[in-house]
């Protein structure tokens, strides 16, 4: 079985990717990393219009979850770029996005827009939730010093419900990145995009579709590590502990040098 | 200051959360520099009052001024209506309050707990704002710990930050609640020699909520016993250690005064 796969090209796709794939990757990462935010955003503002007192902007908020948490993202992919245009006859978007410092693909631009939007229904129980669990003492000691509602929310609130928001954060990026893989289906050719094309212009899914998967895992991988930084920096600056990296590698591992000498 | 002469000035306060009724028309007047103890048992609505204060609460009857302006709530064709959130902002901004739970920011270290306020609120400029936070984290003895952050601090240590923290703001009136309750024995004598020191050297107006006789002696003015919703005695610490007059109190002081 395993001689029927031709590993020189899964060895080249691992060790000598050419440009048209390296291309395929930074659109994978730049979709990932703008969907992310953009579902951030919409995540936060869809979290602080679901606390607000103006009821109709709770049942915005609400209305916007339901739906965007309750159908396929790809049927949401293919209503952001398709949409407009079959239901009411007009480009909604179109071949190419002028930002002004670069241009963008139409296609890949609606990817990013319907990425973020289902992202965002996500977040904001997540944003709404790392709210909530911050003592509320914070809100009324901040409130009683004579700050307002935005400000001890963006100054004392926010700030430390970043500690609890940012685990499930670098869960949801992790899958944004794959996920992210479905703007092929209109027309972009990212990671998962190239390898489709590719094999079906050779006929060998398995190398492709391992080259692909290996590159996959090296991203979020890689993702992983800056992940556990981040959590690392937010943990410091709350406890106000400042151990070095030395300390803490140390620390990490002092339960299995007790249980060694235990054992011993 | 307020045409009646008051810091503070409550007048029939009602209060209640769904059925239950917990202030039931409280009237109480603080003078300028004055130092007001508010003992009780626990259910008896004193945290609830001192809340109303800085309209942390609402009130759902009577009225409530500090430095003569109506707190939270607005009138309106003999009408009161709640205030806006920039008006009631403005009116905290006024009243300091220390809490039970310290409360403190735990992001910012001991400097910027005591600097955010003003630097945010009043735009103090931040040189100006940290030097004027040094002096007072010096004075409540603290000097030594402006970059730490409250984890790295002692509960003692934590709520006299937090008592710099509502003095950078420079109120007119300081509320306290329960500060002590939550802190070691050991710890307690500290942030109540930092009270008296506020109330004996620099005559702040104080509204304390307190179970620590030994500082009602020492510290206040007045005392005001409260009980299930109402302001049931009043009088000087000494008042209250000789000859208090009801019933309730007596049980009440028997029980704190072992």
């Amino acid at each position: 079985m395993l001689a029927a796969v031709d590993w020189h090209i899964l060895w080249q796709r691992i060790f000598h990717p050419d440009h048209v794939f390296v291309l395929a990757l930074w659109r994978t990462i730049y979709i990932s990393v703008s969907a992310q935010v953009l579902g951030v955003v919409l995540g936060l503002i869809a979290a602080l219009a679901r606390m607000s007192r103006i009821a109709p902007l709770r049942w915005l908020s609400g209305l916007y979850v339901l739906i965007f948490r309750g159908t396929p993202v790809i049927v949401q992919i293919f209503f952001v770029y398709f949409g407009a245009n079959l239901l009411f006859g007009f480009t909604l978007i179109p071949n190419s996005v002028n930002f002004g410092l670069f241009t963008m693909d139409g296609a890949a631009f609606a990817g990013i827009v319907a990425l973020g939007i289902n992202e965002g229904a996500y977040m904001r129980e997540i944003i709404r939730a790392g709210i909530d669990a911050v003592d509320k003492g914070q809100m009324e000691a901040a409130r009683s010093l004579g700050m307002t509602y935005r400000k001890a929310m963006r100054r004392i609130v926010l700030p430390q419900a970043t500690r609890f928001i940012v685990p499930p954060l670098g869960n949801e990026f992790n899958n944004m990145m794959k996920t992210s893989s479905l703007v092929f289906f209109i027309g972009v050719t990212e990671l998962f995009g190239d390898a489709e094309i590719r094999y079906s212009t050779t006929f060998k899914p398995v190398e492709y579709f391992l080259a692909v998967a290996f590159w996959y895992l090296v991203l979020t991988s890689v993702w992983s590590v800056i992940q556990a930084q981040i959590e690392r920096k937010l943990a410091v600056s709350e406890r106000g502990d400042e151990l070095s990296f030395r300390e803490r590698v140390f620390q990490a591992w002092a339960p299995v040098a007790a249980w060694g000498r235990g054992a011993r | 200051m307020s045409s009646n002469g008051f810091v503070m000035s409550a007048q029939d306060v009602h209060k209640r959360f769904g059925r239950l009724e917990v202030l039931k028309g409280v009237s109480l007047n603080v003078s300028r520099g004055e130092v007001v103890c508010v003992i009780g048992p626990s259910g008896s609505g004193k945290t609830t009052f001192i809340r109303c204060i800085n309209h942390l609460e609402k009130i759902d009857g009577g009225r409530i001024e500090v430095n003569g302006h109506l707190i939270g709530y607005r009138e309106r064709s003999g009408k009161l209506v709640e205030d806006t959130e920039p008006s009631i902002a403005r009116q905290r901004a006024e009243i300091g309050m220390v809490f039970q739970r310290f409360n403190l920011f735990p992001h910012k270290t001991a400097l910027q707990n005591i600097t955010e306020a003003p630097i945010q609120v009043r735009g103090v400029p931040k040189g100006q704002a940290t030097k004027e936070g040094e002096a007072l984290l010096a004075r409540v003895g603290l000097a030594e710990k402006r970059d730490v952050y409250p984890g790295k601090l002692s509960g003692g240590q934590q709520q006299r930050v937090a008592i710099a923290r509502a003095l950078a703001m420079k109120p007119a009136l300081l509320l306290f609640d329960e500060v002590t309750s939550a802190l070691d024995p050991e710890m307690i004598g500290e942030v109540l020699d930092v009270m008296k020191g506020l109330a004996t050297d620099f005559q702040t107006t104080m509204i304390v909520v307190t179970h620590e006789m030994g500082f009602a002696r020492e510290a206040a003015d007045r005392v005001v016993m409260m009980d299930d919703g109402q302001i049931i005695e009043e009088g000087t610490p000494e008042h209250f250690f000789l000859e208090p007059r009801e019933e309730r109190t007596k049980q009440f002081l028997s029980k704190i005064l072992i």
